[in-house]
């Protein structure tokens, strides 16, 4: 068995609005404070260039909204 | 909705059955990673659920045979799906309601008797789904809409009373702890025998707003802070340990 984290993706966040539901948990959790909330209430990836692919956002989102890609 | 899921899921779909920032939708997410980790088929799986917010997780939403039973006779109906075809690797998905306090005898009896069924218990403190009433495993003080000056009853240790009843695997993750919880799921699943994981959950609709942690972050922020691995509570007084719940593996199955 393969552990989670070894085979880890490196992309960054793509994240489906029309599953958001702008709970923000993702905002949150994330170590670099790379994702915000945009106007609308739903997950955006603000800054990029933050972002270390660590797969946080993807693993803690309620709504299956969230996928490295 | 990520892509790498997408066949797990039926394609009509549209949304998780959720409140916004519920810790049920962690699980599911994580459930369904554990089942793409270890590529089990899902037209060899059933996944079988009581009568709750919890009991959505798999019903209507899994693209495998699920089976949305009676309120606290999920075990019961998986039992009888496992003695009629064993082939079927058979995951229970339900909540701390519909298995610890309705459901509580058929749970510990499946466990004496060591059925093989993977037995997963979404554990968010508090009758959701029917108004925010206080459960048996609310913890000590928590304000519900039937303890308003808070609840004076201890809660259920779930994973000691399903070892007890000789549970081979029994463990408590938190949601909060996304990479150990995906571990243990993995393992309840290749484990033969009866599989006992406790998931603790949130309810920032029922639970949350009445005990003032005002958002789904708040709640996550403070079941991450009481979780407590095995090894940290060993150095802790009693007292210390007030309020704390332990997480780890209680029983490994003789792995």
């Amino acid at each position: 068995m393969t552990n989670i984290m070894a085979k880890k993706k490196k992309g960054k966040p793509l994240i489906n609005r029309q599953w958001c539901k702008g709970c923000g948990i993702c905002v949150e959790f994330c170590p670099e404070d790379a994702l915000a909330l945009d106007e609308m209430e739903k997950a955006n990836l603000a800054y990029p260039d933050k972002c270390n692919g660590c797969g946080m956002c993807e693993l803690r989102c309620p709504d299956l909204a969230i996928e490295l890609g | 909705m990520g892509r790498d899921l997408e066949k797990y899921l039926r394609p009509e779909v549209k949304s998780t059955p959720f409140c916004p920032g519920c810790g049920h939708g962690i699980l599911m997410n994580l459930i369904l990673r554990a089942i793409d980790d270890l590529q089990l088929r899902m037209d060899e799986m059933l996944f079988v659920s009581g009568i709750g917010c919890a009991a959505w997780i798999p019903s209507p939403n899994f693209n495998a045979d699920t089976l949305h039973t009676l309120h606290g006779r999920a075990v019961a109906f998986a039992t009888g799906a496992k003695m009629f075809n064993p082939k079927l690797k058979t995951m229970v998905i339900s909540g701390d309601g519909d298995l610890a306090s309705i459901g509580g005898n058929h749970l510990i009896h499946a466990a004496r008797r060591n059925i093989d069924l993977t037995v997963i218990c979404a554990n968010n403190m508090i009758y959701g789904m029917t108004g925010g009433q206080v459960a048996s495993t609310s913890p000590v003080g928590a304000i519900t809409s039937t303890t308003t000056e808070g609840n004076i009853y201890r809660p259920f240790d779930l994973c000691k009373l399903v070892l007890g009843a000789g549970a081979p695997y029994v463990a408590r993750y938190s949601v909060t702890q996304p990479v150990s919880l995906i571990e243990a799921i993995k393992k309840s699943l290749t484990i033969e025998g009866f599989t006992f994981v406790e998931v603790l959950s949130t309810c920032p609709t029922q639970f949350g707003r009445r005990n003032r942690y005002d958002s789904p972050t708040d709640m996550l922020t403070m079941l991450k802070e009481s979780c407590i691995s095995k090894q940290e509570a060993e150095q802790l007084t009693p007292e210390e340990l007030q309020g704390k719940v332990i997480t780890g593996e209680f029983s490994d199955g003789g792995a």
